[in-house]
């Protein structure tokens, strides 16, 4: 199945536990993430993130094209980061669960060099994206 | 102490070779796409063996060679695989320091736990299954005098066994021994941060096993490790790993309504009641013990107890005493005999575990030992150390919450049964837990309360295969080790026979 053919709407919307669309920034890219995104973007097309828990490669966020994660009602999106040069923002998202634990903190997508890392997109590229977090204002 | 030399240097117990390609039908095959990848130690950050990168190609080639093999491997006599199995087993004990060198080049674990646990207990994953499966019955029921409901235990086929990285071989062994056991064929994907050690296993066994029967798939898991989860022609996954991707594994299968497997890590609750320092004996030693069992293999466990639960009534001296306890474990190079943690698996890992100090610091926990990248010089100048670190803080935060898979250990107080109870429970997963107590009754009634699969009474970090393993909640599906295992990798066929020559009157 062509990737476009899951692509899912992502606008921002309101479930149960998640975030105000109008409330603050929850989630940043930094630069050097962003130039992987843009990388990825080329080969693959729209993409979206996922925030992972548990064990091995978790607590991280999972690249994907865009879709191939279905997202619903358990999920929340935190925002979409905005990329020079990547036509729409990538959503960010987060289940809903997670997000509980995780509402208090403003995440940063950062990426460093790294092996491995669940299907996440960026891995043969021997990068890993990476969260970075301070506590939200 | 004494030191293993690094392989392939002189005097090294063994050596990998240069380059690994995919194993199919008992074959080395080179990938089809011809791209390989680098495989760094941890010990020092240094490539050693290049691997290749597996596509939706070789693992088309490797299900070729399983579908091959497994309707000859399902049909052999029960006592004849259990024979392979135990010949495996045999032939790792023959060669057991070979195998924990292996591992602990790769992954960066201390050579004294491969020595004594990994690979034993991998070992012993052959030899119970073995014996499980030589034990293993069918059952009859008898519906009335002249029918009777057969039920026979049939392989499944084809599985798909994707490898997480923590421990190349043992967890090999929890997905392979049960598998092979039970009469299935295997295409195994291995973790692209340990890709190695598992073909340095399959060196020693290769002879021992039927061409197809175990195929393994190298490479990325978006490249290698998607096509073989979302594949027709795979009759169930066993995935060992995180959260996103065990749903996308879960999304995949039900695209072919495949069964799977998933255990995806947890945020283990170690809880220490005030009575274990009522007296200072072997007991209180052994608890302390279990306090500082989260900065065993780097805390790279699934079911690291990395929230220690301590009552109010004993809570600074127990801590004091652990924090001391901590403070005495032994870092530095990984193959010497004498080091107690070793190196994280890969750079990012270390990376992930710094930034949870980081955000620890931020909300407020205090770091009362450890806190940082330790820095060891010399040759290990280039690999991936962090100091074990004990934190004080409150279960909300987000290093009480989140798997660090790091040695990393939050602390934090409680009153009462009830409030020990409502904090062990109080977060997503439900993989292992930890109970310290004198009083049977508490012990009990704390291990029946505690939403986990695993619940380690007056003990912690022990794995006999025949204990059940598996998560409540958010930790996973499904259970390994054990006999039940078994019915994990088989299907059930029941033959309901009439033996009545009488017709039933209906027509």
């Amino acid at each position: 199945m062509a990737s476009g053919e899951r692509t899912r709407e992502v606008a921002p919307r309101q479930t149960g536990e998640g975030p105000a669309p109008d409330g603050p920034e929850r989630v940043a890219v930094t630069g050097e993430a962003a130039d992987v995104i843009r990388r990825l973007t080329e080969q693959h097309g729209p993409l979206m993130f996922h925030q992972s828990g548990g064990c091995c490669d978790g607590s991280s966020p999972m690249c994907y094209e865009r879709g191939e994660l279905r997202t619903g009602d358990s999920d929340v999106l935190l925002g979409g980061l905005a990329v020079e040069g990547v036509a729409e923002p990538v959503p960010f998202w987060m289940s809903a669960g997670q997000y509980a634990y995780w509402s208090h903190t403003h995440l940063t997508v950062d990426v460093v060099p790294g092996r491995g890392s669940g299907f996440s997109l960026e891995a043969p590229e021997g990068v890993r994206f990476l969260i970075r977090s301070r506590l939200l204002e | 102490m004494s030191r293993y030399a690094a392989p392939g240097s002189d005097g090294a117990v063994m050596d990998y070779q240069s380059r690994y390609d995919h194993w199919i039908g008992g074959a080395y095959v080179a990938p089809a796409q011809g791209g390989y990848f680098e495989n760094p130690t941890p010990v020092t950050g240094a490539s050693f063996t290049e691997i290749a990168r597996g596509t939706a190609d070789d693992v088309e080639r490797a299900l070729d060679a399983a579908h091959a093999a497994a309707p000859a491997w399902g049909r052999t006599p029960a006592a004849d695989r259990a024979a392979v199995l135990n010949r495996i087993a045999q032939r790792m004990e023959d060669h057991l320091e070979e195998l924990a060198v292996a591992e602990t080049w790769e992954n960066g674990k201390p050579v004294r736990e491969a020595l004594a646990a990994d690979i034993p207990l991998a070992i012993d994953h052959f030899r119970y299954f073995a014996g499980a499966l030589r034990a293993q019955e069918g059952s009859l029921s008898e519906i009335d005098e002249d029918t009777v409901a057969y039920h026979f235990h049939e392989p499944l086929g084809v599985v798909a066994q994707i490898i997480p990285w923590n421990f190349p071989i043992l967890m090999a062994a929890w997905k392979l021994a049960p598998a092979l056991a039970a009469g299935n064929a295997v295409v195994l994907k291995p973790a692209e941060q340990t890709p190695a050690s598992i073909h340095f296993w399959m060196s020693l066994v290769a002879d021992l096993l039927p061409p197809g029967v175990v195929n393994i798939v190298n490479g990325f898991g978006v490249e290698a490790g998607k096509p073989l989860a979302a594949s027709p022609r795979v009759a169930k996954v066993a995935f060992t790993g995180e959260t996103t991707t065990g749903r996308l594994i879960m999304q995949y299968a039900s695209e072919n309504l495949r069964p799977v497997t998933l255990e995806l890590g947890g945020k283990s609750p170690n809880i220490f009641f005030e009575d274990v320092s009522s007296a200072d004996d072997d007991f209180l030693d052994k608890a302390l013990e279990g306090f500082t069992m989260f900065a065993l293999n780097q805390g790279e466990v699934c079911t690291c107890p990395s929230r220690a639960l301590i009552q109010h009534g004993h809570f600074r001296d127990f801590l004091d005493a652990g924090i001391a306890r901590t403070e005495k474990i032994v870092q530095g190079h990984p193959l010497d005999t004498g080091t107690m943690v070793g190196a994280q698996a890969s750079n990012d890992q270390l990376e992930k575990i710094l930034s949870y100090l980081d955000i620890g610091r931020k909300e407020g926990a205090r770091v009362l030992t450890g806190g940082a990248r330790a820095e060891l010089g010399g040759e290990l100048e280039g690999g991936y150390y962090v100091q074990p670190t004990v934190l004080e803080g409150d279960n909300k935060m987000r290093v009480f919450q989140e798997e660090i898979f790091g040695p990393v250990v939050a602390v934090t107080g409680f009153s009462d049964f009830e409030d020990a109870m409502r904090t062990a429970n109080d977060t997503l997963y439900g993989l292992g837990a930890g109970v310290w107590t004198r009083d049977g009754g508490t012990a009990y009634r704390a291990g029946r309360a505690i939403q986990a699969g695993r619940v380690w009474t007056n003990c912690y970090h022990a794995y006999p295969a025949h204990a059940a393993f598996g998560g409540y909640k958010q930790s996973g599906i499904g259970r390994e080790n054990h006999r039940m295992m078994l019915d994990h990798y088989q299907q059930t066929k029941n033959l309901l026979v009439s033996y009545s020559p009488k017709k039933l009157g209906f027509f």
